[in-house]
């Protein structure tokens, strides 16, 4: 029998175990039907906040000489109320409305304004490294955490998945208050504070000067916390940083993701990596005898 | 190290033209520029300032390329005070480019959309018959007119001025003459850059005429790998699957030729 793709995180089921991540692509429902005719399981939004935000002025992304991106784009999104509207007509995508805010009454307004839409879950985004307020200095801090995690699980019968990031935080409490507070899913993880100078200029080259890495570097990163959350807590995991390839997602299974998803490997080789990811890894379930994706997820714990 | 095209190489301008009161070439040394596509285009990053989508304009010597720049927000106005001897960057190129027909084609460009149609020239087969024209409000916005000429010495060919105001050339609008150009003749290929309204009204003129229409679409882009989605038109992202497109696929798209997005991403009207 051929192996089926079909993913479970927790109560989110997808036909297939590869998600858009956050802040990529993710602000056309055209787009969005593109991405999910092209293999995506599901597409996250660009994180949404209540009023539109433009975002920081370019240089926003650069890629590096040694592989990977850093991009500070500034969390540009058209705001929680107009994104409702454009993506009210949805029937057919996976929808994960990612979020960005402050205090949980930001949560709350932005989970209410999407109540006639068709959305599979939320992400909260608790990690972003490069905007001030928002973002990782709100995973920074648990208590805070704790708060809109519980707000947000209120404001809407949908799943609620927290994504955290490598703060100061140690990014193992920040999931421990989530599920605390009653968290349906965790994302890990977002890119990771960074930056790059030109030589000839003498100046950082993004206009807010830092940024977040992504891409191939962080992957190894990604898959230490993956496996780390998989071995502390009972959660279930979408793995993200770096997967390029049908064997990054599948390392990913094996640390104890049950999805992953794909961000920076689109700038490397465009919206075809959804299909040859998902080729790939039925052909891998084929050869290694799985039937189910769930059968793979956190393998790699058992030696 | 080896060059990604997706960092910025730095390059030092060692020559600007001014082509109009407006509008700006600024000439650097750089063979991956130097021999991009018609369509293509650059992320030009100004140190300090900001870094903005650019098409790549041809100059008279090989190794070397231009930017051809009209002053208008803080950004294209920070290339266009670029001073020779300053630094910019540049990463690419990006995009698509046109699918050159052979025959009897018809050019049609508006400011500094004729950057992209100047490179198409340089492609041009001998034997082909082509006209071009070019479209400017006024007089003294009129520019490469003298270089489209020199540029089809070896071809039958004609180009075609029109001003809004009748200052220069012929009067009227582009897009009028555009409209009487395909309702009398046959063209193989008809290729179009400059404003969108021109451009959605010479896709349509053509199209409607039976045409193979082409044109190269221009949006705010953050950062011209198919990553940030702010350069998308309907399902399309112009920075990867443009920023040629055929006029057929243009006009079935409902945003095109009557929105474009703001930074923040909220549709805006043209």
């Amino acid at each position: 029998m051929e192996p089926s793709l079909a993913a479970s995180i927790g109560k989110i089921d997808l036909e297939r175990p590869i998600m858009l991540a956050s802040g990529i692509l993710g602000i056309s429902l055209d787009v969005f039907n593109r991405l999910y005719r092209s293999g995506a399981g599901a597409v996250v939004t660009k994180s949404l906040s209540k009023e539109p935000w433009e975002g920081y002025p370019n240089p926003t992304i650069l890629g590096l000489k040694s592989g990977g991106w850093i991009n500070a784009v500034g969390l540009s999104n058209p705001g929680a109320p107009y994104f409702a509207k454009m993506i009210e007509p949805n029937t057919d995508v996976p929808i994960i409305v990612s979020l960005v805010g402050s205090v949980p009454e930001d949560f709350d307004f932005m989970i209410k304004q999407f109540a006639n839409c068709k959305v599979a879950a939320y992400e909260l985004n608790l990690s972003c490294p490069h905007v001030a307020k928002v973002g990782l200095e709100v995973g920074d801090d648990p208590e805070l955490v704790k708060k809109i995690v519980t707000v947000a699980k209120k404001s809407s019968d949908v799943p609620v998945i927290a994504k955290v990031g490598l703060g100061t935080t140690h990014y193992l409490n920040t999931v421990g208050a989530a599920i605390e507070s009653g968290i349906d899913a965790i994302t890990a993880i977002n890119t990771i504070r960074a930056m790059a100078i030109d030589v000839d200029t003498q100046r950082p080259i993004l206009s807010n000067k830092f940024g977040g890495l992504s891409g191939s570097p962080i992957k190894p990163v990604a898959l230490r916390c993956v496996y780390e959350i998989s071995s502390k807590y009972n959660i279930p995991i979408i793995g993200c940083g770096g997967v390029s390839t049908w064997e990054d997602a599948v390392e990913f299974f094996l640390a104890g993701a049950s999805s992953v998803q794909i961000g920076s490997a689109i700038g490397d080789n465009w919206i075809n990596v959804f299909d040859d990811i998902n080729k790939g890894i039925k052909k891998y379930m084929t050869d290694n005898g799985f039937s189910k994706i769930e059968e793979m997820v956190g393998l790699a714990k058992k030696s | 190290m080896q060059r990604n095209h997706n960092h910025p190489k730095i390059c030092t301008v060692e020559k600007v033209i001014d082509e109009t009161p407006t509008v700006r070439t600024l000439v650097f040394s750089d063979d991956v520029m130097a021999n991009v596509l018609p369509g293509q285009f650059a992320m030009v990053w100004v140190p300090g300032i900001n870094e903005l989508p650019m098409s790549v304009m041809i100059t008279d010597e090989p190794g070397m390329a231009a930017f051809t720049v009209r002053r208008h927000g803080p950004a294209s106005t920070g290339l266009y005070n670029v001073k020779a001897g300053q630094k910019i960057g540049v990463r690419g190129p990006y995009g698509n480019s046109f699918d050159l027909k052979q025959g009897r084609l018809l050019l049609v460009g508006g400011g500094t959309g004729l950057v992209p149609m100047m490179r198409l020239l340089t492609f041009v087969k001998p034997e082909d018959d082509v006209t071009v024209l070019i479209g400017a409000k006024s007089k003294d916005e009129v520019f490469f007119e003298g270089m489209a000429e020199n540029l089809l010495k070896q071809n039958k060919h004609q180009v075609i001025v029109t001003t809004d105001d009748g200052s220069y050339g012929n009067k009227g609008y582009v897009t009028d003459m555009v409209d009487k150009l395909v309702s009398e003749n046959h063209y193989d290929g008809v290729y179009t850059c400059g404003p969108e309204i021109m451009m959605y009204k010479t896709v349509q003129h053509a199209h409607s005429k039976g045409l193979f229409v082409q044109a190269s679409l221009e949006r705010m882009m953050k950062c011209g790998v198919g990553i940030c989605g702010s350069c998308c038109v309907g399902e399309d992202l112009v920075c990867r699957d443009g920023t040629v497109f055929d006029g057929k696929h243009l006009l079935s798209n409902k945003e095109f030729g009557h929105f474009h997005r703001n930074k923040a991403g909220i549709l805006e009207n043209y």
